[in-house]
């Protein structure tokens, strides 16, 4: 789950990590109001889950009330679009925090390193821009066991390194400290500040943040409430969400049902592979009965691109005769917009036919295995 | 031969007095796995259909002579149960369970492999190992597996791995031991401790790897087969069509920042000499191939 900016600089600031003094905002009337509290100049940051904001107007300066609220509104107006330009998200919160006089721009975060299966640190003299820009050279590492965490004359180690101003050595040393904690006792899976600024004064302070939290970890985490409904805005993910699916939208004419999430990938990629494409990823999982199909299918019911449903069930500990039933069961229940392509294999695969046989109807075909029951569903949606 | 698993291990099920533990555990039994003991401190002295219930792990090993365990618990406290499986004196930790933290696992992960680097830790997030016609430990459908060999099975989705022994048993072809090393970030074993095994396995004449998009494991693992590894490999990646920054259900399976695509892996085992799967259709005739059946 990826915070949003001003929940990334709230989460922060529970670790004591220094940011900006600012306010998160709705309207133009509360931006201007947060920046009459906090003092001009200010900075105002449109809130989006992606990157590239900048360059397409979300961040702007307003040294008054009057320019402030123009410039609030106008962000507030907008649509920040993705690297390929498809996916929008409109901008539905401003983050108003006072313009920080900057000297020097860093970078600095942690993760996992899923190779060393330890904790990384990176650190680099050259922030504000992205981190896969920056020559590897110029970046200061530092792998943290988990069992040992990090401490503080590692971490002085670390900065010195890093080749920063001698004057944010004392403050960066610090702020790491924090971040670290931020990453290790917040369960996020990236804490990232980028930039990192050293102030004209001479205060190491976090410009922006990045934080991703670890989902699986949220049943120790009370305040993570704050964040229900970040996911995502794709309106079928919210409701696949909801019925405990787990469902990723794309923008194919192939409605997917598999499970398993190797399969479920799988069956995305065989799609692709006979010229077709995908309209979502959706693993159904263990125990895939009629309330669980019927979920399914009516999250995918709701998806108009769809022209072609593409149910590819290996049956394992899930009996395919159980899956049967359920199909045959969720077609009384769901007006399909597109016929079913089923394909059942594995654990009882030959009761699963007879009960989808005694169950004939236009909108079912079945098909006897993953390619021919791909090749068919591509044909009955019309390629791509 | 097997590896890891065979008939002659002794499980213990951590959660066979939960439903899940006790379908999975007297399913497991009942396909000639030895389950020797589950634990619950309690309802340690009860029974489950006869299968003993002893405080801890400890007990289990020490009364009932357990050197595996199978953990089946809730995610939350299954980073205590692996640690406790570990200090209780097993050799082989298969944990099934899904949805653990990741700050525990990695723990977990290195606190083990510090203090007890005797130990395997297989998983989280797996489906177990299956030994066809020799022992099952987790989910992994007998019915689809046929005993005897030649093929070594490696995979982290579970469904793939059913669908690859499926595959080889249509074509005629046995499996030694399908390995699910599960699709969590940090697995406690990878690719290449079990592609060091099968390479040691006699019985194993030919491996079967099944990847997907996330990590560089893929990739270290065709660096390790060039060098390490002389038996044929057959190879199938998931995910070539999967929008980057999303996880693909597993929680390790997200192409990030670019890395960990499908095609970069796919890339590396072919230049590592293993043959390719476009879709896990071809697996069967591509290991028939490999062994010049």
């Amino acid at each position: 789950m990826d915070l949003l900016e001003y929940q990334g600089k709230q989460y922060f600031a529970r670790y004591g990590i220094k940011i900006s003094p600012g306010d998160v905002a709705t309207t133009a009337d509360e931006a201007v109001a947060i920046a009459e509290r906090i003092g001009y100049p200010v900075v105002i940051k449109a809130q989006v889950q992606i990157g590239g904001r900048g360059k397409q107007g979300g961040i702007q300066f307003g040294e008054n009330a009057e320019e402030t609220r123009e410039l609030a509104e106008k962000v507030l107006s907008l649509t920040i679009y993705d690297r390929t330009g498809e996916v929008g998200y409109p901008v539905e919160k401003v983050w108003i925090e006072k313009k920080s006089e900057v000297a020097e721009e860093y970078y600095a975060s942690f993760t996992l390193d899923r190779s060393k299966k330890l904790h990384l640190g990176l650190l680099s003299a050259e922030g504000g821009v992205e981190i896969e820009s920056v020559a590897d050279d110029k970046i200061a590492k530092i792998w943290v066991d988990p069992v040992d965490g990090l401490s503080e004359s590692a971490v002085r180690d670390w900065v010195n390194s890093a080749n920063l101003n001698p004057a944010a050595v004392d403050g960066a040393v610090d702020i790491l400290q924090k971040l670290y904690r931020c990453y290790i006792e917040g369960d996020a899976s990236l804490t990232e500040i980028n930039p990192l600024i050293l102030t004209d004064e001479g205060e190491v302070r976090a410009l922006d943040a990045k934080v991703s939290l670890d989902e699986p970890a949220e049943f120790r985490h009370e305040e993570w409430k704050d964040f229900a409904g970040l996911d995502s805005k794709d309106e079928r993910e919210h409701e696949a969400a909801e019925k405990g699916l787990q469902y990723v939208g794309l923008d194919g004419s192939v409605g997917i049902i598999a499970n398993g999430a190797g399969l479920a990938m799988s069956t995305l990629d065989i799609v692709n592979q006979v010229g077709g494409s995908a309209a979502n990823f959706l693993d159904i999982g263990g125990g895939a009965n009629a309330d669980r199909m019927v979920d399914a299918l009516n999250v995918i019911n709701h998806d108009e691109k769809v022209k072609a449903i593409f149910i590819n069930i290996f049956g394992g500990i899930t009996r395919c005769d159980e899956v049967a039933k359920g199909i045959v069961e969720a077609m009384k229940r769901v007006e399909l917009r597109a016929p079913l392509i089923v394909r059942l294999d594995g654990t009882n695969a030959k009761e699963g036919h007879a009960i989808l046989d005694a169950n004939q109807s236009e909108k079912l075909i079945k098909q006897p295995d993953m390619l021919s029951a791909a090749k068919k569903a591509v044909e009955i949606a019309g390629g791509k | 031969m097997a590896i890891f698993l065979d008939e002659n291990s002794k499980v213990v099920v951590q959660g066979l007095t939960g439903s899940q533990g006790q379908f999975y555990g007297l399913r497991n039994q009942a396909y000639g796995t030895n389950i020797v003991a589950g634990t619950n401190p309690r309802k340690a002295g009860t029974d489950v259909e006869g299968i003993p219930i002893y405080a801890t792990v400890k007990d289990a090993v020490e009364q009932a002579g357990a050197d595996t365990s199978f953990i089946i618990v809730p995610a939350r406290f299954a980073a205590d149960a692996i640690r406790e499986a570990v200090e209780g004196g097993v050799k082989l930790v298969i944990t099934v369970t899904e949805h653990i933290p990741a700050h525990d696992q990695a723990e977990v992960y290195n606190w083990a492999k510090d203090n007890y680097p005797d130990v395997t830790l297989i998983g989280p997030n797996c489906a177990g190992i299956l030994s066809p016609g020799k022992a099952n430990v987790g989910f992994t459908p007998t019915e689809v597996a046929k005993a005897g060999g030649p093929v070594g099975v490696v995979s982290r989705s579970g469904t793939l791995a059913y669908q690859a022994l499926y595959e080889l048993t249509e074509a005629g072809i046995g499996q030694t031991t399908c390995v699910g090393i599960g699709g969590d970030p940090v697995p406690g074993t990878g690719f290449v401790d079990v592609l060091k095994a099968f390479e040691n396995d006699p019985d194993t004449t030919a491996i079967v790897l099944i990847g997907e998009i996330g990590g560089s494991a893929e990739e270290e693992a065709a660096e390790y087969i060039k060098e390490h590894i002389s038996k044929p490999i057959v190879a199938y990646i998931a995910g070539v069509t999967a929008p980057p920054g999303k996880k693909m259900g597993h929680a390790g399976a997200i192409v990030s920042r670019g890395k960990g695509t499908a095609k970069a892996k796919m890339d590396a085992l072919a230049d590592a000499g293993a043959l390719v799967a476009q879709n896990p259709t071809e697996i069967g005739a591509l290991v028939k191939k490999v062994l010049n059946r």
